[in-house]
């Protein structure tokens, strides 16, 4: 942009929407989500929520099963019509431009989607014809997305003979051959080991330092706090609480909690003895749980009542915290 | 390839050409399955058309003049085949693809959409039947069962019909809910084969039954490739390729309608 006067130029357009004063509309994001419901029949998989998603930003959904996450990211994915409200993708309406859109975005769905019958260099390369890549170009990236996999030795297996971490990892692969702007992952990382997720987080991790917006859903707190800038968490189709993760430990939860595992039969005996011994108490099946600020004062109280649990455990509050919080329910059932 | 390239003219199906391409890819490692496809119809060529060939001897052709019966019998077996490997190709392959694989999802999530899907399948299940059309009137040739020059549009004619069974094929799978559904598609081809003059003329029937069996489809196929293959060329072929481009039509635009039905929930 030139002008005339260098002094006042205008902040770059990517810093106006921090300036107050611009409209709603002309702010920038990747998604824009406006009453964005989603209908079954008469079932609401997804009800009137509103969010957006900065360029850049990785941005996560958080929620049990049914939440209604993937009917989300479908919608966004453009596989999924939308029932209801105002969904734009890119600046486009998926609705009319899907094939734009999808020009432009990588998707890992739940379910991996493979081909069956095609080798796993084969699947990478006809999936970057569809993308309307050369053969000479697909097979060159098929090659670099297996290194970055670590999929290299198996170019030719069957996708059948693939472990679930590896197929996984190819699905991602799988994803990233038309170089998307904007990544849907809808849990990337359920059913795979430590090892398997540490190096997925890694590679994942990477492709945000390059500037790829990344939108994911968890169950998993530890992988959204790895991973999100911000989220939203999700609950029986609607978005009950939204910010980053320490935002939303520092709103919903204490600083600290103790967690205390009673014998077998003493936790239903408990009445009155812990009330007042902390701000918030949950009971959960198994142990109890008290929202301190201070975790080791709470249990010294808790032990000058006489209580004597099996286990004490003090430590900081995670998103786990703030989901029983908002929800009254276990994240991982 | 040619009728995949020109598939983007048509605009609605502007990527068709890549789902030809990944069957390509697909078959290039099984090649042998598809050669299976060829041998079927030749064996019922050389078991009926000169086995049962050799007791039946000559019969009357549609122009009263004798002919062997195996030059009848083929043009019955070569739509026989087009309408069995177009059937074939766009159930159990299509229905493996829609609903265990998971094929087409993945590839929605790219910039392909449902009607790239529909005709690009359909038309991989025609380039398929082409081929084996070409090779059964290869043997045609061989033999000496043909009777007329004109046998040469009996590959387009095959091609028609493989497109029509296709389509339609790849209609009724969309609503096949389990391997054992496919019985009713059967329950429907077998009869064709066997009672669509494929191996005797339709003037066996009396009438009513005469008229109710010359409009299935197969008896149109059948009645094009066998006038064409004969050499008696009329006005009815035109009312046969109308028949079959129709049945085509509307078996593309349902399959079209119920993909996305099934897979943009
Ligand atoms: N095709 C469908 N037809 C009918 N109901 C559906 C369909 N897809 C999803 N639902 C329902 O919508 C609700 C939300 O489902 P969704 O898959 O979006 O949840 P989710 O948050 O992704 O859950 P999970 O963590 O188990 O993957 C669920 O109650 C589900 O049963
Ligand atoms: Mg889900």
């Amino acid at each position: 942009m030139t002008t005339a006067q260098p002094i006042a130029a205008p902040a770059s357009p990517e810093f106006a929407p921090d300036r107050p004063g611009v409209p709603e509309a002309a702010r920038e994001s990747l998604i824009r989500a406006r009453g964005l419901t989603k209908k079954f029949a008469e079932f609401v998989a997804v009800d009137a929520i509103d969010f957006d998603v900065a360029p850049g930003e990785s941005f996560g959904f958080l929620g049990p099963n049914g939440a209604g996450k993937t009917s989300t990211m479908r919608m966004i994915g453009c596989v999924s019509p939308i029932t209801g409200g105002v969904l734009s993708v890119l600046g486009m309406n998926p609705a009319h431009d899907a094939a734009l859109i999808k020009g432009r975005i990588g998707v890992v769905p739940q379910q991996d989607t493979l081909d069956m019958e095609l080798t796993v260099r084969e699947n990478l390369i006809i999936y970057g014809r569809y993308f309307d890549l050369s053969r000479r170009e697909a097979g060159r990236r098929a090659d670099d997305l297996l290194e970055f996999v670590q999929l290299t030795d198996r170019a030719k297996s069957t996708v059948e003979s693939l472990s679930g971490g590896m197929k996984r990892r190819l699905t991602i692969a799988r994803s990233l051959v038309n170089e998307p702007d904007l990544l849907l992952l809808d849990e990337p990382t359920t059913g795979l080991d430590p090892q398997a997720r540490h190096l997925l987080w890694d590679r994942l991790y990477r492709l945000k330092q390059q500037g790829v917006t990344l939108v994911l859903t968890t169950h998993y707190m530890d992988e959204a706090e790895q991973l999100c800038d911000r989220l939203v968490v999700m609950d029986k189709a609607h978005i009950v609480a939204e910010g980053s993760p320490r935002e939303l430990i520092d709103q919903y939860s204490t600083k600290e909690v103790l967690e205390l595992r009673f014998p077998v039969g003493v936790l239903e005996t408990l009445g009155t003895e812990l009330d007042g011994l902390a701000e918030r108490i949950e009971r959960l099946p198994d142990r109890v749980l008290l929202y301190a600020d201070d975790g080791e004062a709470a249990a010294a109280a808790a032990h000058a009542r006489g209580l004597r649990p099996e286990t004490v455990l003090v430590r900081r509050s995670s998103l786990e915290d703030v989901f029983l919080r908002l929800t009254g329910r276990s994240l991982i059932e | 390839m040619i009728a995949t390239r020109m598939l983007p003219a048509l605009g609605f199906a502007p990527r068709a050409d890549r789902l030809v391409e990944r069957n390509i890819m697909n078959y290039r490692r099984t090649w042998i399955v598809l050669v299976s496809g060829f041998f079927e119809p030749l064996f019922y060529l050389l078991g009926i058309g000169f086995g049962i060939g050799a007791l039946v001897g000559n019969v009357t052709g549609p122009d009263g003049h004798a002919i062997s019966y195996g030059a009848f019998v083929a043009p019955g077996l070569l739509a026989s085949s087009a309408m069995n490997g177009a059937i074939y190709d766009s159930t159990f392959n299509i229905f493996f693809k829609l609903r265990y694989a998971k094929t087409y999802d993945a590839i929605l999530s790219t910039p392909l959409g449902i009607n790239d899907i529909a005709v690009g399948e359909i038309t991989w299940a025609l380039i398929r039947g082409t081929l084996y059309a070409i090779g059964f009137l290869a043997v045609m040739v061989v033999l000496g069962l043909v009777q007329s020059p004109w046998v040469i549009l009996a590959l387009p004619a095959a091609m028609l019909i493989g497109f029509a069974f296709a389509a339609v094929g790849m209609a009724a799978t969309t609503w096949v809910r389990s391997w054992t559904d496919f019985d009713y598609i059967f329950v429907v081809t077998l009869p064709l084969f066997l009672f669509s003059s494929t191996f005797y003329p339709l003037s066996v029937y009396p009438e009513p039954l005469r008229t109710i069996v010359s409009i299935t489809p197969l008896s149109r196929c059948i009645d094009l490739l066998r006038s064409l293959a004969l050499g008696e060329l009329s006005p009815v072929l035109l009312v046969d390729v109308a028949y079959l481009l129709v049945m085509g039509g509307v078996g593309l635009w349902v399959v079209s309608r119920r993909l996305d039905k099934l897979l943009l929930k």
